[in-house]
């Protein structure tokens, strides 16, 4: 194939690449289409992949196939054994490493003093910079949901730290762009301290908001993608990198709005690993035993049931129980549903992907806003594992850390069951009010082990 | 090849339409999006190749190598996560 015509299959396949991203995209935003975007996607990826070789004036090609084969064996490896548990984590890292690959692209133009104009070399410069911030600050990220960092980093001055190596950041950027170029100390500089910034930056965030941050670096990662493609003249990168950005900015606010918070309340201030100013003096009553024979016999009798699942029902691997239950309630004629809060399980969307793993159908599971106003019918309620989600306190605590967060209002229902390890706070270490209803009962114990008990009682009525 | 405001009109109209691909999403697949959306920007894989077919020094060939692996970890990664996750959204009426 001639220059010309590899130039124009080159920009065909990349063409078709990108329609196959947005149209993948638009399909995954459906259940029922779901799996078939991320296979419409990944063709896309393929085409556009195995085109790039053909471009011009290119080799290293060993050395290339070589490093596709590292990178994608072992992201495979980790990716197919990964458990769905820990989902957010990997996500944050296959992220870092596509932050890391945009700052890469970016330092090897830069040194290689290939970048001319004003407009290319502050795109590269930035895009750089963003990947850097995104590669260094997803890694810290995974480390913390991973359990290998076990606290947050915060001391008085933090924000101010933060804000002077942000500006020294602009500072070595910005010289680079007014000179036209840079000696290839002053790109090291530059990639150092935006490495560290994303470091700093994501210490003092604490596990609860890592989420909101994970979706934050995925949208950045985007944008630093498409200014790498600005800097390489590849529409492919540009589009996929503008979309994903966008399309990640608006989903971070989402998931930000979930949780009530803001994205800068998240970014600057302390809340979100413990509730420092924790509830002083827990709700008045007491917490109210039930037995398992007992709960069995308030389930199976009811009309309807709806579970609230939380992460706590997820770390004890109860899914799988909890479905063999409710398909017992099912078979004597109980209607049930799942009410899923946006936060349950560690980000939107994780609890639906883990009740998903144990078979539960999509159309069971209804989410905040469709299902609150069916607890009032609700004979039963059933909460397992979770916990600020359904506490009363948001609505009506002012002073409490989740003041005014949308909570499921499982206090609503004419019974409460609260499948629960021990007496304790939750995640956020804030007292659950809904504990001490006098229509709520708690069947302490592990999850997993309750939920068994419960088919087996359930089945013997 | 692209430059200019043409650059810019793409930047502008790939903005709005990943917004809009986004703005109906129901919650229970926010996690397999951000995933999803997660393994596109993995495109950044024919970027790295780019740089590493046209780097001369050794230092730009062992950055643009570790770009490389680095973006097709997340391209692969990003898929098979993604692809495990809505493996496992089924109906209760049986069908896909």
């Amino acid at each position: 194939m001639g220059t010309v015509g590899a130039a124009t299959a080159i920009q065909a396949s990349y063409f078709i690449a990108a329609a196959l991203f947005i149209l993948g995209l638009k399909r995954m935003s459906s259940p029922v289409t779901a799996r078939s975007g991320i296979v419409w996607a990944g063709v896309g990826m393929v085409v556009a992949t195995l085109i790039t070789f053909l471009t011009p004036g290119m080799g290293n090609f060993a050395l290339m196939t070589v490093a596709i084969a590292i990178g994608g064996i072992a992201a495979w490896v980790t990716g197919r054994r990964v458990a769905m548990t820990d989902m957010p984590q990997m996500i944050a890292l296959y992220n870092g490493m596509g932050g890391g690959a945009a700052g890469a692209i970016a330092a090897v133009e830069l040194f290689s003093g290939d970048v001319h104009g004003v407009a290319v070399l502050t795109l590269g410069v930035l895009g750089g910079v963003i990947g850097a911030v995104s590669f260094s600050g997803s890694l810290i990220a995974f480390g913390k949901l991973q359990g290998l960092i076990k606290r947050s980093f915060r001391f008085r001055g933090q924000n101010f730290v933060n804000l002077g190596i942000l500006a020294a950041t602009a500072i070595a950027g910005a010289t680079m762009v007014v000179q036209g170029g840079a000696m290839p100390g002053h790109v090291t500089l530059l990639f150092v301290l935006a490495l560290l910034l994303g470091i700093t930056m994501t210490l003092p965030i604490g596990g609860a908001d890592m989420p909101v941050v994970i979706s934050l670096y995925n949208a950045l990662t985007g944008l630093a993608v498409a200014f790498e493609g600005f800097v390489l003249n590849n529409a492919a990168m540009i589009i996929a990198g503008t979309v994903v950005g966008s399309a990640g900015t608006l989903l971070t606010q989402l998931m930000a709005r979930a949780m009530n918070r803001s994205l800068g309340n998240v970014l600057f201030s302390g809340f979100g690993e413990t509730a420092d100013g924790a509830a002083a003096g827990g709700p008045a009553g007491t917490m109210k035993a039930i037995e398992t024979a007992d709960a069995a016999v308030m389930l199976g009798f009811s009309e309807k049931v709806i579970v609230v699942p939380g992460y706590g029902m997820a770390v004890a691997q109860a899914q799988h129980k909890v479905w063999e239950l409710c398909q017992a309630l099912i078979a004597r004629g109980v209607t049930v549903k799942f009410a899923i809060h946006p936060v349950a399980g560690r980000m939107p969307g994780h609890m639906n992907v883990l009740l998903a793993e144990a078979g539960v159908p999509y159309d069971l599971i209804y989410d905040e806003g469709e299902i609150n106003a069916e607890f009032e019918t609700a004979d039963v309620a059933l909460i397992i594992g979770a916990n600020d989600v359904v506490n009363p306190v948001a609505r009506t605590d002012k002073s409490s850390p989740i003041y005014g967060m949308p909570i499921l209002n499982a206090d609503k229902a004419k019974n409460v069951i609260v499948v629960k390890r021990g007496q304790g706070a939750g995640f956020s270490g804030i007292e659950n009010a809904l504990f001490y209803l006098d229509h709520t009962r708690m069947l302490y114990g592990d999850g997993q082990a309750k939920a068994a008990e419960l088919v087996q009682a359930v089945k013997a009525l | 090849m692209i430059d200019g405001f043409i650059a810019l009109y793409i930047f502008m109209l790939a903005a709005f339409t990943g917004y809009e691909v986004i703005a109906r999403v129901p919650v229970i697949l926010h996690t397999p999006l951000m995933s999803g959306s997660n393994f596109v920007h993995g495109i950044v894989l024919v970027g790295a190749m780019v740089a590493m077919g046209r780097a001369d020094t050794t230092l730009e060939l062992t950055i643009a190598f570790i770009g490389v692996v680095l973006a097709a970890g997340n391209a692969v990664g990003g898929y098979a996560v993604t692809e495990r996750m809505l493996e496992m959204f089924k109906s209760s009426k049986g069908k896909r």
